[in-house]
C-alpha cells in the first residue's frame, strides 16, 4: 500500500541465468522479477544451490543473464550498455562477499585493497587525496587508519569483513549487494557487523540486497523478504507479514527450521519438510500473483483459492 | 543429573601449546564430568578452546601441544576399569579408544571424506576394522547403516562417490562412518555450521534419533547458542580456555548467571529488536600467551566488579546441577540484573504459539 508511493531503485524483470551450453545447459534462475525500493533492505533467502547468489551476481553483472533485464534508476543496465553508464553503475553498485578469508587479495596491503576501485574510477586522483579517503573509509567501519599498511592475514575474520565493507563504501555507492556477509562469522562478531551495516544504512541512506540462508538474521535486518527455491521466487512479503502468515509450504518449512534459543519450545517443535510433489502443476500452471497488497506468491489457481481462505480466517 | 554414571571425567586439565617459542595456555584448569547417555553442549566463541578440549579425548592434539597437568578418566572400557586418556603415550593405545569408544564428527563434510573412494567403501573400512565383517555381510551392514542415517536408496548410494552427494547427505555419511564403529561417545565438532538452516535442523534431528537408538553419549560443540536449545541436556559455556558456567539446558537459558552467558544470549539475532542495535560483545578475548588474572571476561564486561580483575572466582553453586564462575554470585556482591531481553526468551515461545493459531492448526 504505502510501498506503491516509494521510489523503485532496482527492478529485476524476468531474469533468467543459464550456465553451460547446449546439452549440458543448466538454468539457475527461472524468470525472476522483483523491485527493490530506495533505502530499504531487501532480503533474498533460500538454501544453497537455490540461485540466490546468482541473482546478486547477475545484477552487478558478474554473471551474464540469458533473458530478462535489470533496470537501475530507470535505465537498463543489463546486456550491452554505454561506456558512461557502465562506469556509473560500477561506482554506484557494490558488493560485499561471503567469505572474508577468500575475498581479499593476500598479497596486497589494505590500502591497495580498499582504494583499488577508487583509482579505477577516478583516474589521476592524487596520492594524498587517496590516503585521506582510505583512512576515512577505514575509520567509518571501525578500523584504525594505521591498518592501511597491513596485510589481510594480520586481521581476524570480523576485521576482514569490515575491510570488505570499507572497500565498497569508498566508492560512495547507493546500492550494496551483501552476499551472506555474516555466515562465516562468529556469533558475537556477527552482531557487530550487522550493527555496522544498519548504522551505515541510516547515515548514508543505502539500499541493501541482503542474501542469506538464515531467516533469524533476516527478520532482524530486512524490510521485505523474498524466498527462493530452485531458481524460482516462491513468496515475497514484508518481513513481519511473512513471519506471521507464511503461505507457501517451502516458506513454512524454512520458518520451522529456525533454531530458537528456548529449550521448551524447541522440544515441542515439529519440523516441516518441503516436498515439491505436494504441488500439482501438470495442468494448472503456477503464476506469480499478488495475493494481498505487497504479498506475492507463486501458486496455481487451486492453491490460490486455498491460500485466500487462510488469509481471511 | 542425579547419580548418573559418569563416563568421562576431566580433572584440572591444563593444555599448553608451543607457538614460535612462546607458550600458549589453551585449556586452563578445566574440570568436567560427562554422564552416560546425556548430550552435553560446549558453547563458546572461536578460539575459546572448545575444540582443543575435545581433541584431547581422542588423542588428536596437534604436535606442538601437550597436556601439562590434570587427568581425563574414561570409565567406558569393557572391563570397567578407568583409563587416563591424558597419559596415553602411544598411538597403538589410542587405536583402542579412537573409533571403538569415542568418535568424532568434524565441521566440514566436504573435507572429511576421501573423494577417490566410494561412500560404501569408506564406511566399510570402519566396519571391517572394528567389527571384523567381510564380503556380503559387510555390505549388508553398511547398507543398513546408510539407511539408519536417513539416506534414501542405500543400495544405489553405496556405489557412489562423495561428489555425488549434497552437503547435508555428506554429513550423514560422515555420521554413518562414526556410528559404524558402535562408539560410546560421539563428539560433534560444529557438525552443522557449514550447512543450511533446513538441513541443519534435519541433521540435529538425526543425531537425536541415533542417540536414542544406539545409546550414545553426545558431546556437541558449537558457537551458536540458538542451535543447542534443541539437542542439549546440559550446557557448558567456555571462555578463554575455562568453563565459566555449566548447567541443565533450562537453567542456562532461563536463568543464566555468568555475564558472558548473558552476552552470548543477547547477541542472538532471534532476540534482537528490529531498528535497535543488536547487542555485541566489545573487545577481544584475552591473550592466552600471557597469564590471565582474575575473571578472564572482566575486561569485556561493562558490569565487572573490582575483584574480577584481581582474583579468579570459584564455582558458585546455583543448584546441584548449575554452577557458574562469577563473583556476582558471592553473597557480598552487589545485585546485578541480567539484561532485560534475555528474560523474554519465554516470550518467543508465545509468539510462535500465536503463529500456530494463524496457520489454522
Amino acid at each position: 500500500m504505502e510501498s506503491k508511493n516509494r521510489e523503485v531503485l532496482v527492478s529485476v524483470k524476468n531474469m533468467e541465468v543459464t550456465f553451460g551450453v547446449k546439452r549440458k545447459k543448466f538454468v539457475a534462475v527461472h524468470g525472476v522479477s522483483f523491485d527493490i525500493y530506495k533505502g530499504e533492505t531487501f532480503g533474498l533467502v533460500g538454501e544453497s544451490g537455490s540461485g540466490k547468489t546468482t541473482i546478486g551476481r547477475a545484477i552487478i553483472r558478474i554473471n551474464p543473464m540469458s533473458a530478462g533485464e535489470v533496470i537501475y534508476k530507470g535505465q537498463r543496465i543489463s546486456g550491452k550498455i554505454s561506456h558512461e553508464l557502465d562506469r556509473e553503475v560500477t561506482q554506484q553498485i557494490q558488493m560485499i562477499f561471503q567469505d572474508p578469508m577468500a575475498s581479499l587479495n593476500e598479497r596486497a596491503k589494505v590500502d591497495y585493497i580498499v582504494s583499488e576501485g577508487l583509482v579505477n574510477v577516478h583516474h589521476g586522483i592524487s596520492h594524498s587525496e587517496r590516503e585521506a579517503k582510505v583512512s576515512e573509509a577505514l575509520s567509518e567501519v571501525g578500523l584504525l587508519p594505521e591498518f592501511a599498511s597491513r596485510f589481510p592475514h594480520e586481521f581476524s575474520g570480523g576485521q576482514r569483513q569490515r575491510i570488505g565493507i570499507a572497500r565498497s563504501l569508498i566508492m560512495e555507492p547507493e546500492f550494496i549487494i551483501a552476499d551472506e556477509p555474516i555466515s562465516a562469522l562468529d556469533v558475537s562478531i556477527r552482531a557487530q557487523v550487522l550493527n555496522l551495516m544498519s548504522k551505515l544504512q541510516k547515515e548514508r541512506g543505502l539500499t541493501y540486497l541482503f542474501i542469506a540462508h538464515d531467516l533469524s538474521v533476516m527478520r532482524f535486518i530486512c524490510d521485505r523478504i523474498a524466498v527462493i527455491h530452485k531458481g524460482v521466487i516462491v513468496e515475497l512479503a514484508e518481513t513481519e507479514k511473512l513471519f506471521a502468515h507464511p503461505l507457501h509450504p517451502y516458506t513454512r518449512a524454512l520458518l520451522s527450521a529456525i533454531p530458537l534459543p528456548d529449550p521448551e519450545s524447541e522440544k515441542e517443535k515439529v519440523l516441516e519438510i518441503y516436498d515439491p510433489s505436494c504441488h500439482h502443476y501438470e495442468t494448472d500452471k503456477p503464476v506469480w500473483t499478488e495475493i494481498e497488497p505487497g504479498h506475492f506468491i507463486m501458486a496455481n489457481q487451486e492453491e490460490l483459492a486455498a491460500y485466500r481462505r487462510q488469509i481471511t480466517v | 543429573m542425579e547419580n548418573q554414571d559418569i563416563i568421562l571425567s576431566v580433572k584440572d586439565l591444563n593444555v599448553k601449546f608451543n607457538l614460535r617459542g612462546k607458550v600458549l595456555h589453551a585449556i586452563r584448569n578445566v574440570s568436567l564430568d560427562v554422564h552416560k547417555g546425556e548430550s552435553l553442549c560446549i558453547v563458546g566463541e572461536s578460539g575459546c578452546g572448545k575444540s582443543v578440549l575435545n581433541k584431547n579425548f581422542i588423542g588428536l592434539l596437534d604436535k606442538n601441544g601437550w597436556v601439562d597437568s590434570g587427568s581425563i578418566l574414561y570409565y567406558g572400557m569393557d572391563d570397567g576399569k578407568p583409563v587416563d586418556l591424558a597419559k596415553f603415550p602411544k598411538e597403538s593405545e589410542w587405536l583402542k579408544i579412537r573409533g571403538h569408544e569415542i568418535c568424532m564428527i568434524l565441521q566440514d563434510p566436504m573435507t572429511s571424506l576421501n573423494p577417490l573412494k566410494t561412500v560404501g567403501k569408506q564406511i566399510g573400512e570402519a566396519v571391517e576394522l572394528h567389527q571384523h565383517l567381510h564380503g556380503a555381510a559387510l555390505k549388508q551392514k553398511v547398507i543398513q547403516i546408510l539407511a539408519d542415517v536417513g539416506i534414501p536408496e542405500p543400495e544405489r548410494r553405496y556405489k557412489q562417490y562423495p561428489h555425488e552427494f549434497s552437503g547435508g547427505m555428506r554429513q550423514r555419511v560422515v555420521i554413518a562412518i562414526a556410528i559404524a564403529c558402535n562408539p560410546k561417545i560421539l563428539i560433534c565438532d560444529e557438525p552443522t555450521t557449514a550447512l543450511d538452516v533446513t538441513i541443519q535442523a534435519q541433521i540435529l534431528d538425526l543425531i537425536k534419533d541415533l542417540k536414542a537408538k544406539y545409546g550414545l553419549t553426545i558431546i556437541f560443540i558449537t558457537h551458536d547458542l540458538g542451535v543447542v536449545a534443541n539437542i542439549a541436556d546440559r550446557i557448558a559455556v567456555m571462555y578463554a580456555g575455562d568453563i565459566v558456567e555449566i548447567g541443565l539446558v533450562n537453567e542456562v537459558f532461563y536463568d543464566p548467571k555468568h555475564p558472558y552467558t548473558w552476552a552470548l544470549l543477547s547477541s542472538l539475532p532471534q532476540l534482537g529488536v528490529k531498528g535497535q542495535d543488536l547487542y555485541s560483545i566489545k573487545g577481544t578475548p584475552p591473550n592466552l600467551f600471557k597469564a590471565v588474572h582474575g575473571d578472564a571476561f572482566a575486561a569485556r564486561n561493562p558490569q565487572a566488579l573490582k575483584i574480577d580483575f584481581v582474583e579468579l572466582p570459584p564455582y558458585f553453586e546455583v543448584s546441584p546441577t548449575h554452577k557458574a564462575k562469577t563473583w556476582l554470585l558471592d553473597p557480598r556482591a552487589p545485585k546485578v540484573e541480567p539484561p532485560e531481553h534475555i528474560k523474554h526468551i519465554r516470550e518467543i515461545r508465545n509468539m510462535r504459539k500465536k503463529g500456530g493459531t494463524v496457520d489454522g492448526k
